[in-house]
């Protein structure tokens, strides 16, 4: 297993455990993320994977009775254990969730909520950055006519660009996927997986996915969750045509999962 | 030997009775539909009539009787009929008490889906229950006993007053307020809260800037079925409020609203006389704000829906 550090490490994840109550959901895991790679998490229901990259940015935190031991080094810095400024956190390392989930606002509001509650006043700043997210998402063309009108009006593809959109606007350097194609039809999931390899150019992307498909097109590195543990994590190519283990090799192939 | 039939004539003949059985469920639910239907316009019509009588054949002027201030319909020489006192004092205590009870209501359902969901659902959720189930005149009884004597020792004035009433009504339409405001916020979806938590906003900032925006059409609901409660509130503010036939000119002033002069003079009135009418004609502007709130709700619900 190629688990080893280097510079361009953005998350370097040790010996992480997670328990909700008694049962042990996360064992041992050790993780580094690459900056400006595309992270694939794969494996069954129930693996872990979605409980893992809610860590990143403490989303757990929302969950009762969740206990964590171990290490997650964001740049450096443990958010575990040291004092650590959520809200910081949170605009560095966006989120996106299964289902797009527009605030029942306007486009633009959506938009603008980040940095508007990290700060920015500015109208000629806010459309900058409403404008440039829109963009980045490949949303501009469709909605620069109807900035202003209600969010969820917008298709269900365009409501999931919308929240990369939203979630883009923080600047953020790190960007969570949870399974965000998982609600859309082949067309949006295809635009999404686009958006992915243009983004991963300026960000580090983790994905979670069920469609191992997509981890193939759209990764750079693939790791495989199997009851909580981190089975395999290799460059995605070696992962899919040469496995290590043979248990990534039976999930892969459809022999369980 | 059993004649087999084709299917098309069984499915004909099990068609039957399942029919009639149908048809009588149909008309016992279309018969409850049309009682209720008609007992809600008969009530309109007959209050319409009884309440334009006063304008028609009486030949009370309804411009006198909406903004005039003098009521006077005892004198027997010249006698007056301004309800504007109690209008305006109807609808001063409708908005004093819901601005009270309101922001209290909404902030207290905060609390309860927000702050502390599990023991502050436990201890808030009986306690209004109880609140709403104490009669008003309990809680005008306790307005008058409590409420009264400390306003006149602490405050000033009568004790009986405009304050006094607001204070009883917005006891009275917080539960109701509260309710569905909680209501309102519990049924905003999880990943809304997800979301902007996942932004980096705070607690405070999720509420104010996303749940209370998506919840507004609903807890704007809220407040107005409170309003419609204190609007057409008698016996508790009738105890507390006074009974005077000015306008007040401050809060510690006696007053009076349309329901109370109802029900203080519908007794002593006789049937058919213009006093009784004029009653008759508060009673219709009473059922055309019910309406206007309705109507209210409807579009909030609407605007709901449109999100």
């Amino acid at each position: 297993m190629s688990t080893i550090t280097t510079a361009r490490t953005v998350f370097d994840i040790k010996d992480l455990n997670l328990w909700y109550g008694n049962h042990h959901a996360l064992k041992k895991i050790h993780f580094p993320i690459n900056k400006k790679e595309v992270t694939a998490i794969i494996g069954p229901s129930g693996c872990g994977k979605s409980t893992f990259i809610k860590t990143l940015n403490l989303m757990i935190n929302y969950v009762p009775n969740v206990k964590m031991t171990g290490e997650i080094n964001y740049n450096g810095q443990n958010i575990l254990n040291e004092k650590l400024d959520l809200v910081e956190l949170r605009k560095n390392v966006g989120m996106v969730f299964q289902k797009g989930n527009p605030f029942p606002q306007s486009i633009y509001d959506n938009v603008a909520y980040g940095p508007r509650i990290h700060g920015t006043k500015r109208k000629t700043h806010l459309d900058e950055i409403v404008t440039k997210s829109l963009m980045d998402v490949a949303l501009w063309d469709e909605v620069k006519d109807r900035l202003h009108t209600p969010a969820l009006g917008l298709s269900g593809g365009q409501q999931q660009r919308l929240c990369i959109a939203r979630a883009l606007a923080t600047k953020p350097d790190v960007l969570l996927m949870d399974e965000p194609t998982s609600a859309l039809d082949p067309i949006s999931t295809l635009k999404i997986e686009e958006l992915i390899l243009n983004l991963k150019e300026k960000y580090t992307i983790v994905i979670v996915t069920h469609n191992m498909q997509q981890a193939s097109r759209v990764s750079d590195k693939t790791a495989f969750f199997l009851m909580g543990e981190l089975i395999e994590l290799d460059d995605t190519s070696t992962i899919f045509s040469n496995p290590a283990d043979e248990r990534t090799e039976g999930y892969i192939s459809g022999r369980f999962g | 030997m059993e004649k087999i039939m084709p299917a098309k004539d069984r499915l004909l003949k099990s068609g039957k009775n399942g029919l009639g059985n149908e048809m009588r469920g149909k008309v016992l639910v279309i018969l409850c539909a049309v009682i209720m239907i008609s007992v809600t316009i008969s009530i309109t019509i007959f209050l319409g009539t009884k309440g334009l009588q006063s304008f028609i054949k009486n030949g009370v002027s309804p411009i006198e009787f909406i903004t005039s201030t003098k009521w006077n319909p005892t004198n027997k020489a010249n006698p007056e009929y301004g309800a504007f006192p109690f209008i305006f004092g109807s609808f001063a205590v409708t908005f004093l008490s819901a601005l009270v009870a309101a922001p209290l209501g909404i902030g207290a359902a905060i609390f309860m889906t927000e702050i502390a969901p599990s023991w502050g659902k436990k201890i808030l959720q009986p306690v209004i229950e109880l609140l709403v189930g104490i009669p008003s005149v309990v809680y005008g009884f306790i307005g008058l006993s409590v409420l009264v004597p400390f306003i006149r020792e602490n405050i000033g004035g009568l004790g009986f007053s405009l304050l006094a009433g607001t204070i009883v009504l917005s006891i009275m339409i917080l539960p109701t307020i509260t309710s569905i405001a909680t209501d309102a916020m519990s049924s905003l979806p999880k990943s809304l809260r997800e979301g902007s938590y996942a932004l980096g906003a705070t607690r405070w900032q999720t509420i104010r800037k996303v749940l209370i925006p998506a919840g507004l059409p609903t807890l704007l609901t809220a407040v107005i079925l409170g309003m419609a409660r204190a609007f057409g509130e008698a016996l508790a503010v009738q105890m507390v409020i006074g009974n005077v036939r000015d306008l007040p000119s401050s809060f510690l002033d006696a007053s009076a609203t349309l329901t109370t002069i109802i029900t203080l003079n519908m007794g002593h009135t006789t049937y058919g006389s213009v006093e009784n009418n004029t009653l008759w004609s508060m009673g219709l502007i009473l059922l055309i704000m019910s309406f206007v709130f309705i109507i209210l709700i409807r579009y909030f619900s609407s605007r709901r829906k449109m999100q």
